[in-house]
């Protein structure tokens, strides 16, 4: 029984140990292991000048617009805190429209976001288009949209 | 947990149970694509390529179960030293590099059409990349030694501390700004799918796992199997040579 008790013990005290240092470390780094930063973060941290940083948040609703024959398109990425202004030449992936989660990769130049590259985020939410037009006409997607907004979608980073 | 620990009963116990997990899995698992693939609807977003989801998701927990199975076993084996135990996390070893391999290239797959890109390095992905070394590791590092008890414990120390890396990859979605969305099944306020989306995805879980649970019977009832020709061989060279 002795070396058996022993042996939990120093396995249970070892994956302790273990979590603890392994915590640590993920939160010393955690703003290297964030794969994208909200317009709050650019804007307080004031980062993306000089290197290039992903951005991420919602495509603000009626703010897409496409110039020079459709290939330069801007939009404005919000966390429904700050926004910031995103230009952008190429394609745009299937998900990418207003109201959407999408993750932009560029630099800040005076106040706008020169991205290169713009990827689609979905969110965790799977349901048939019927369902999804029953809760529009009876009002509930609003409901729903806000609570995703404040869930899921947009973490609030902001105000830490 | 000492009475399925004695190999002649775990032989015995398996032998009965082969047939039923073959048996399930294979009807679970047809179902569910049947389901998938035919009867459930295209999602308000994603259309088409929502499928992959039933492939996918199934495929990542699977990878999260087989590696805590493994977690389990080793450290079953580390301080109880239950002759099965090694050979259960062994014989999981393969199955859940497999399942991990399956949601990596699924993954990738569903990615492209969807965020736009085949791979980047998010938190959810990179640590679920990095458990796929964990389990080659693992793999490696057991065959690496001459005398298989040496390798035993190394590999199961392996899997132990490589434990750290599961509830990372659970979380990661949550902890930190990811590609990838949070989870939609297991989490606060019940699951983000439609009923008639997440029936065919419960149905391809539970097919999976009894998939999982008849090939680990039968990889293991090979190891012992294995273990007694070593054995009969050993006796045979070492008996005197008559005649």
């Amino acid at each position: 029984m002795k070396p058996k008790r022993k042996r939990l013990t120093f396995v249970i005290l070892g994956l302790s140990l273990l979590g603890i240092a392994a915590g640590l470390v993920l939160i010393a780094f955690e703003e290297n292991i964030v794969f994208f930063h909200s317009p709050s973060d650019v804007k307080e941290k004031n980062i993306g000048q000089d290197r290039r940083i992903r951005l991420g948040g919602l495509v603000e609703e009626g703010s897409v617009t496409k110039t020079a024959g459709g290939k330069t398109v801007e939009f404005v990425i919000t966390d429904m805190n700050e926004t910031i202004p995103v230009i952008y030449s190429g394609l745009l992936p299937d998900l990418f429209r207003e109201g959407q989660g999408v993750v932009a990769e560029g630099l800040v130049k005076n106040g706008v976001f020169h991205a290169d590259e713009v990827l689609a985020k979905h969110d965790e939410n799977y349901m048939p288009p019927e369902v999804a037009d029953m809760l529009k006409e009876s009002g509930q997607w609003q409901h729903m949209e806000e609570a995703l907004k404040a869930s899921g979608q947009i973490k609030e980073s902001a105000t830490k | 947990m000492h009475r399925f620990a004695n190999p002649k009963r775990f032989m015995d116990l398996s032998r009965a149970l082969l047939p039923w997990t073959a048996g399930i899995s294979v009807v679970l698992i047809a179902a569910g694509l049947y389901l998938a693939l035919f009867v459930s609807p295209t999602d308000y977003q994603q259309g088409q390529s929502v499928r992959m989801m039933y492939v996918h998701v199934p495929s990542a927990w699977m990878s999260l179960f087989c590696y805590t199975f493994m977690a389990v076993a080793a450290a079953v084996a580390l301080i109880w030293k239950h002759p099965l135990a090694d050979l259960a996390a062994k014989s999981a070893a393969p199955i859940g590099t497999c399942f991990t391999f399956l949601a990596l290239v699924t993954g990738s797959l569903w990615g492209k059409p969807m965020w736009g890109a085949w791979w980047v390095w998010d938190a959810r992905l990179t640590s679920v990349l990095i458990l796929f070394f964990l389990y080659l590791g693992y793999m490696a590092l057991i065959n690496a030694f001459d005398d298989p008890t040496r390798g035993f414990r190394a590999a199961s120390i392996l899997v132990l501390v490589g434990f750290i890396n599961v509830p990372i990859i659970k979380f990661s979605v949550e902890w930190w700004h990811t590609l990838h969305q949070p989870a939609s099944v297991i989490k606060m306020g019940g699951p983000a799918i439609h009923p008639s989306m997440l029936a065919p995805l419960l149905l391809m879980a539970v097919g999976y796992t009894t998939y999982f649970l008849w090939v680990l019977m039968v990889r293991m009832r090979t190891e012992i199997l294995a273990g007694k020709i070593r054995a009969a061989r050993l006796r045979q060279v070492r008996a005197p040579v008559k005649g």
